[in-house]
């Protein structure tokens, strides 16, 4: 095991991103039961810490309450590695994912006091899509597997995989966004769907070159392979969140199906968006791109014949 | 100065900001000036004055009621023994249709009307709103009560007016408020209580009326005139009907308001 490692932090630091996943989960509830400002004041709830959890207001005061949760863990854990990480980059994590969830609370807060303008509504939702990604990489990088000396593996096919992983998660966040967009009627439903599209075609050919490359390291095949079921789980839990949602305008009110098929739908893209993010950073840490090999944006089938 | 500095110093002036601003509510003594602007023109001649009646039709049978689920409040399920439905559309015993906001659209010309010092109500009861549609005039007070003995929020989002956002927890004092420009129709909504929604028509003049369990609607003190008459369905939409009246005259004028095609019941 490398001096490097620090088994206490790294448990801590996936601590700390399953919580951000459940925040994810419970803005989402949020968002699915339209309850967005069914508490009207903040930072306090209806003037007080613990207001009655009736209605739409459970969501809401939930929601904050596994924010404020989410928050202390992210203080300790940006502590923790000022105290004891020794490689300085990885303690600009934990300071950047502090600053994101301060910003992001405040975020939260805009969006109650001036009663949901859209755009702080979707920076709100992109933001938490970032303050996770930051979590699950300070997960990874603290990890006894990030720390090991290991061989690199120098890639043959082009385009180089890392530039496929890049391209699937950055398409991914770009799909939560628009997704955000459509729930708070900023957009159609149109992007979102050739947003499917183009993550679909990154995903699967992520998922391919890693499938094909000799003896599969673990670091590398895991996450693709998570990639793969979780952009499948997505293709079928889409239509049928959207489904819900047609057969939900008649209802007085937002349904259970609805509520469910939506939020199942926000959580899997996260899921989606990290996995693809490890295996983006698993790719910069074991593949080598060959000295000749193009760029991506370069035609590189025929850079690397 | 550092970066690190200015970072930190941007983030405790964003904090202050959030915390002096309370929100996105503008003085409504503000907003009101707009409309006192305008000169003031004739009054009503109540020895001349007319009346329209008529009911509003509902053409297409009885649509099938949307049934509205209290459970995630126990306070509010407990107030119902029977089954709540929605009242989006409510189609009376006689084939009218309730809660239609019909008003004058156009032809009063320049008379100046008062504002009404009655408030209009509006209650938070049985964790519905009653009325489900009311009408009030420009500035006139609308007085909002919760007789629930549960939380509410009350949450207007009008496109012209004023947007604001107010808990109503039991036993709260009535709220009251108004509407300083001219808007049909304002959706109220209560976020706790999703499936609780009202609208509150604005106009310049008293001359509208909301249809009740018969139907039917009365529009009185109508100068002599020839006036667009419009029948407003939160659903269905408005449907609109030319009208003339003489001096003292008692007209009845009917709407029939349908379904559009493809719209399922």
């Amino acid at each position: 095991m490398p001096a490097l490692h620090n088994g206490g932090l790294n448990r801590f630091a996936w601590l700390t991103a399953g919580a951000t996943l459940l925040l994810l989960v419970a803005g989402a509830l949020v968002t699915s039961n339209d309850a967005g400002l069914a508490v009207p004041d903040w930072p306090l709830s209806y003037g007080t810490w613990m207001p009655p959890m009736v209605g739409n207001i459970l969501y809401e005061h939930g929601h904050r309450m596994v924010a404020t949760f989410v928050g202390l863990l992210t203080i300790i854990l940006a502590v923790w590695l000022w105290r004891s990480e020794p490689r300085r980059w990885v303690r600009r994590l934990g300071w950047a994912a502090l600053a994101a969830v301060i910003f992001q609370g405040l975020l939260g807060g805009l969006t109650v006091l001036f009663l949901l303008p859209r755009p702080v509504s979707i920076a709100h939702a992109a933001l938490a899509q970032v303050f996770f990604c930051l979590t699950v990489t300070v997960a990874v990088v603290t990890g006894p597997g990030w720390q090991r000396e290991e061989p690199r593996l120098v890639e043959a096919g082009q385009p180089p995989l890392r530039h496929m992983a890049e391209m699937a998660t950055l398409g991914i966040f770009v799909q939560l966004l628009l997704g955000a967009s459509y729930r708070h009627s900023l957009v159609s439903i149109v992007p979102h769907l050739v947003g499917a599209v183009a993550v679909v075609y990154f995903g699967a050919r992520a998922f391919e070159r890693v499938r094909r490359l000799p003896r599969r390291p673990a670091e590398l095949w895991q996450p693709a392979a998570a990639l793969a079921g979780l952009v499948g789980a997505q293709l079928l839990l889409g239509p049928l969140a959207y489904w819900a949602r047609l057969q939900a305008i008649e209802s007085p009110q937002p349904t259970f199906f609805l509520v469910v098929t939506t939020v199942a739908h926000v959580a899997v893209g996260g899921l989606a968006l990290a996995s693809s993010l490890v295996l983006t950073l698993q790719c910069h840490r074991r593949l080598e791109i060959p000295a000749t090999a193009g760029r991506f944006s370069r035609a590189p089938e025929k850079a690397a014949a | 100065m550092t970066k690190r500095k200015l970072l930190g110093n941007a983030s405790i002036v964003l904090v202050l900001f959030l915390a002096a601003c309370g929100g996105a509510e503008k003085p409504a003594e503000e907003a009101a000036k707009t409309e006192t602007a305008a000169p003031a023109g004739p009054a009503v001649d109540p020895a001349t004055a007319a009346t329209i009646t008529g009911k509003v039709v509902y053409k297409d049978g009885k649509p099938k009621a949307n049934r509205i689920r209290m459970d995630a409040d126990a306070a509010c399920a407990a107030l119902h023994g029977t089954p709540v439905y929605s009242e989006e559309v409510v189609v009376n015993d006689n084939g009218t249709l309730r809660s239609v906001f019909v008003y004058v659209k156009a032809g009063l010309g320049n008379y100046s009307f008062p504002t009404p010092k009655e408030p209009v109500v509006l209650d938070q009861k049985g964790c519905l709103y009653t009325p489900h549609v009311v009408g009030a005039q420009v500035n006139q007070d609308v007085k909002i009560l919760n007789s629930d003995q549960t939380t509410h929020n009350i949450h207007p989002v009008p496109a012209v007016n004023r947007e604001w956002n107010t808990s109503m927890p039991p036993g709260s004092e009535a709220l009251v408020k108004n509407f300083p420009r001219e808007e049909l129709l304002i959706p109220v909504k209560c976020n706790v209580h999703p499936w609780m929604k009202s609208y509150v028509g604005v106009l310049k003049h008293p001359f509208f009326a909301v249809t009740g369990p018969d139907g039917a609607f009365t529009i009185k003190g109508l100068p002599p005139g020839t006036y667009t008459l419009a029948a407003w369905q939160e659903k269905f939409g408005t449907v609109e009907q030319t009208v003339t009246v003489g001096a003292k005259e008692t007209k009845s004028v009917d709407f029939t308001i349908s379904p559009p095609a493809g719209a399922g019941d």
